[in-house]
């Protein structure tokens, strides 16, 4: 019953968003307030029938209700309730009713927090988003419906895949579409913006909050995913340039970049078709990336192939909505007014410069990641492009944009010196470069990345530091600063800490694979490791081969470690779980393999130096957009005016 | 089977199925498979991180459990032993299996497009922001001139002198 009303509330809420798509965009054409007025109600009452259709399928598979094919094939009644809830979006269909209703969140949202928007772009806006629902919801309905029923339930279903019974990975796809689908907020404005024929910097800080939203979201949901596989996986990847992390990276980088546009907007009323480009981009690879994981074209062509008529559709999808909004962005790009002046070297020339390294980032990957398919069917050649391929031509913009940072950001508007915003930052330089140098004289042998990468990542630490000290000049006055301040310098921070994990762990991972005897200590780095026994047991659902590693330093304890080996055998998949010893600068992770016939066991020991710097710097990112997004700016109404109020950075003026 | 992905679903999809077409295998390089000589284990383990498991999804033969890639890891370290050069080995390599085991692709025929599209991208992205930055430069200079009166720009200079 409760599935019927699901299904039902999902054709309702389908409905609703047809109206809301056609009727306020008509009134706000026609200047008519009751057409215009029609937004609102509509927008909640589709998020209220798509969640409640949601809340049904996630009611479904809570009681495992078997008569549903979803659940059938993606559950089992003997799961643990975090799974069960999991399961709802961890399959096409379920993710994709996931996906609906994050738009149809964010129109709400919209709908509620809009209050300062001009009439006439608030139902513009809630009509476009609406157009996105419509889109999804008839791709729901019509190709991948969960409601469906089996005529004869069976007992029980099949279970879901034990690699994904994780808690690292049940909660990021939520936090992925949140951010994805955050996106399709700032896709709605720069499309009704262009209907409206009217940028201004209004219509900047109206943009950036949601544009900072999704980017937060995204940001969790990449370093979630990334966490997973470096725990999961059994040998410490953190990142594999797979197309279905491509496709999330690549409007990660989008976003980044229409974030710092949208600065120049809201401060200084230029670069606003670029950022209108930008914002339409950004959703347009959130499409491309649903797209490239939804057909599986990517996977193998062969899966296209058997299963074309969904990856069609969401190509219709994509070229409608990416082909339309460009469509409409030449027609209407040259009616937007560019009001600030600037030199080369100034903020804004500065966040011009983000701007390039970070799209043309975004290119590469998009190149890498399509290369292969281009290749094949233009020149008939099978190729892959890997990891070795991005590594080599997407990190120099990285590192490019790093070695920037710190630099733009203290540059002021308007006009800037170089040579003074260097000398500020020389302890910064002298600090970076000293660390950089410490670190080359300590390694022997071994590439130069790692001291370069760990330059750049101090020196961007260092220099966020440098800001907000310059700023100010006392510790009192620089807690008094605004928030958004604060923000820049922890998530530009945090991208320091990121990057300097990163070199610190491809430069300095140590590694050992050995036949090791119970019994007999051996020595990997400064640690001195002994398999002191492995037993073999019963899991609730798997079968487990575990080892205890003793870890010792010097002659005293480390830390015991329980390395598994599980076997899944309804699913017939083994798993490693690898045993981690979590620590401030590093990490030791220990794998064990199969027995040996001499009686001994594979095991399979990395150091992995500021391995949780990573996700640390990943989290300062996020935090700093927190702030940033709390600021005072944001939460007064945003229709009070152009004025600048709450941000004048009186140092930051006086440059001048 | 697109219906079973959650978000990282494919790559752990793929991932399993590697795990699964071998049930008695561990994970990825093996301690029999690891040459005595260190300069050209470091060798072997670098070629292997180029080089594709050809029955899993973007792994690597140094990192894959497939029974497939670890015939190709002791292939390499045969041909290393054999006293081939790094470039001899891939090229062996190739030759067997197709360039479709290169994880870095090559340089030949079209593919030179897909190793200069970051940087030809990036010149041509600076070129058109040097074209806009001038053209608001100019377009500056004539607001400015439209702005300003000959009075007004008189005062301003009479300010300027103080």
């Amino acid at each position: 019953m409760i599935t019927e009303l699901g299904h039902f509330a999902l054709i309702l809420a389908f409905m609703i968003a047809i109206v809301q798509m056609v009727v306020p965009l008509i009134g706000a054409q026609k200047r008519w307030p009751g057409w215009m007025a029609v937004a609102e109600p509509a927008a909640q009452a589709q998020f209220f029938f798509t969640a409640f259709a949601f809340g049904a399928l996630v009611w479904a598979f809570v009681t495992s209700d078997f008569s549903l094919r979803l659940v059938t094939l993606n559950s089992h009644s003997a799961k643990p309730m975090l799974y069960k809830i999991s399961g709802t979006w961890g399959n096409h269909e379920g993710s994709m009713l996931l996906w609906v209703l994050i738009v149809a969140l964010f129109g709400a949202l919209a709908s509620v927090f809009g209050n300062g928007l001009p009439q006439t772009l608030k139902a513009r806006v809630l009509a476009v988003q609406a157009s996105i629902g419509v889109a999804f919801f008839a791709f729901i309905l019509f190709t991948s419906n969960p409601f469906l029923r089996l005529s004869v339930p069976p007992f029980d279903g099949q279970d879901l895949n034990p690699l994904l019974q994780d808690p690292g990975l049940a909660f990021h796809p939520p936090f992925l579409y949140l951010g994805y689908v955050g996106l399709s907020m700032a896709f709605s404005f720069a499309v009704a913006a262009l209907i409206e024929g009217r940028v201004d910097a209004a219509w900047a800080r109206w943009v950036r909050p949601w544009t900072l939203a999704a980017w937060i979201f995204l940001t969790i949901g990449i370093a979630l995913g990334s966490w997973w596989a470096y725990y999961e996986l059994g040998w410490g990847g953190f990142w594999f340039w797979d197309p279905v992390e491509n496709a999330s990276f690549m409007p990660w980088l989008l976003a980044a970049a229409l974030l710092h546009s949208a600065i120049v907007v809201e401060k200084r009323e230029a670069l606003k078709s670029w950022t209108i480009l930008l914002a339409i981009l950004a959703f347009g690879f959130s499409l491309i990336g649903t797209f490239i994981v939804r057909s599986g074209l990517l996977t193998s062509v062969h899966a296209f192939a058997n299963d074309s008529e969904r990856g069609i559709f969401i190509l219709m999808i994509l070229a409608f909505f990416t082909g339309g909004a460009l469509t409409l962005f030449a027609a209407r790009a040259q009616s937007m007014q560019a009001r600030g002046v600037f030199g080369l070297v100034s903020r804004e020339g500065a966040l011009v410069t983000n701007n390039i390294l970070l799209a043309v980032g975004c290119f590469v990957v998009f190149f890498g990641t399509l290369w292969p398919i281009v290749a094949e069917m233009a020149f008939d050649r099978k190729l892959s492009v890997g990891p070795p391929f991005f590594n080599a031509a997407f990190t120099p913009f990285m590192v490019l944009l790093g070695a920037a940072l710190p630099i733009g950001a203290m540059m002021p508007w308007k006009r800037g010196k170089l040579r003074r915003t260097l000398y500020k930052l020389r302890y910064a330089f002298g600090l970076a470069l000293a660390l950089a140098v410490l670190a080359w004289a300590m390694q022997t042998g071994r590439s130069g990345l790692g001291p370069i990468g760990l330059f750049v990542g101090a020196w961007v630490v260092f220099g966020a530091a440098v800001d907000l000290w310059g700023r100010t000049g006392s510790l009192g006055r620089m807690l008094r600063l605004p928030r958004a301040d604060w923000g820049k310098a922890t998530a530009h921070a945090g991208l320091g800490v990121t990057i300097f994990a990163i070199a610190g762990l491809t430069a300095w991972e140590q590694e050992d694979i050995r036949v090791a005897q119970i019994g007999q200590p051996f020595t990997v780095g400064a640690y001195s490791l002994t398999l002191d026994s492995v037993e073999r047991a019963r899991g609730p659902n798997y079968f487990t081969t575990m080892g205890t590693v003793s870890v010792r330093r010097s002659g005293s304890d480390v830390a015991v470690l329980y390395p598994e080996k599980r076997d899944y055998p309804v699913a017939k998949m083994p798993t490693t779980e690898a045993a981690i010893d979590y620590r401030l600068l590093r990490d030791l992770y220990v794998v064990i393999g199969d027995q040996q016939d001499n009686g001994g066991w594979t095991v399979r020991t990395y150091i992995k130096p500021l391995a949780n710097w990573i996700w640390g710097g990943c989290l300062l990112m996020a935090l700093g957009g927190l702030l940033s997004l709390s600021d005072r700016r944001f939460r007064v109404a945003a229709g009070a005016g152009r004025g600048q109020a709450g941000s004048v950075k009186p140092t930051g003026v006086a440059a001048e | 089977m697109t219906g079973l992905k959650p978000y990282f679903g494919a790559l752990t999809l793929a991932l399993a199925m590697c795990i699964a077409l071998l049930p008695t295998s561990s994970a990825a390089v093996q301690p029999d498979e690891v040459l005595g000589d260190p300069v050209l284990e470091e060798r072997a383990r670098e070629l292997s991180q180029d080089l594709r498991c050809l029955v899993c999804r973007n792994e690597n033969i140094d990192e894959s459990n497939a029974e497939l890639a670890r015939d190709l890891r002791i292939l390499v370290r045969e041909r290393l032993v054999a006293g081939d050069s790094n470039s001899e080995v891939i090229e062996f390599v190739v030759d067997r299996y197709g360039e479709y085991v290169l994880l870095r692709p090559t340089t030949t025929g079209a593919n030179w497009l897909l190793w200069a599209a970051g940087p030809l991208m990036l010149l041509l992205a600076l070129a058109m922001a040097g074209g806009y930055m001038r053209a608001r430069g100019r377009a500056a200079a004539a607001e400015g001139d439209a702005d300003l009166n000959d009075e007004e720009q008189a005062r301003l200079n009479k300010i300027l002198d103080q």
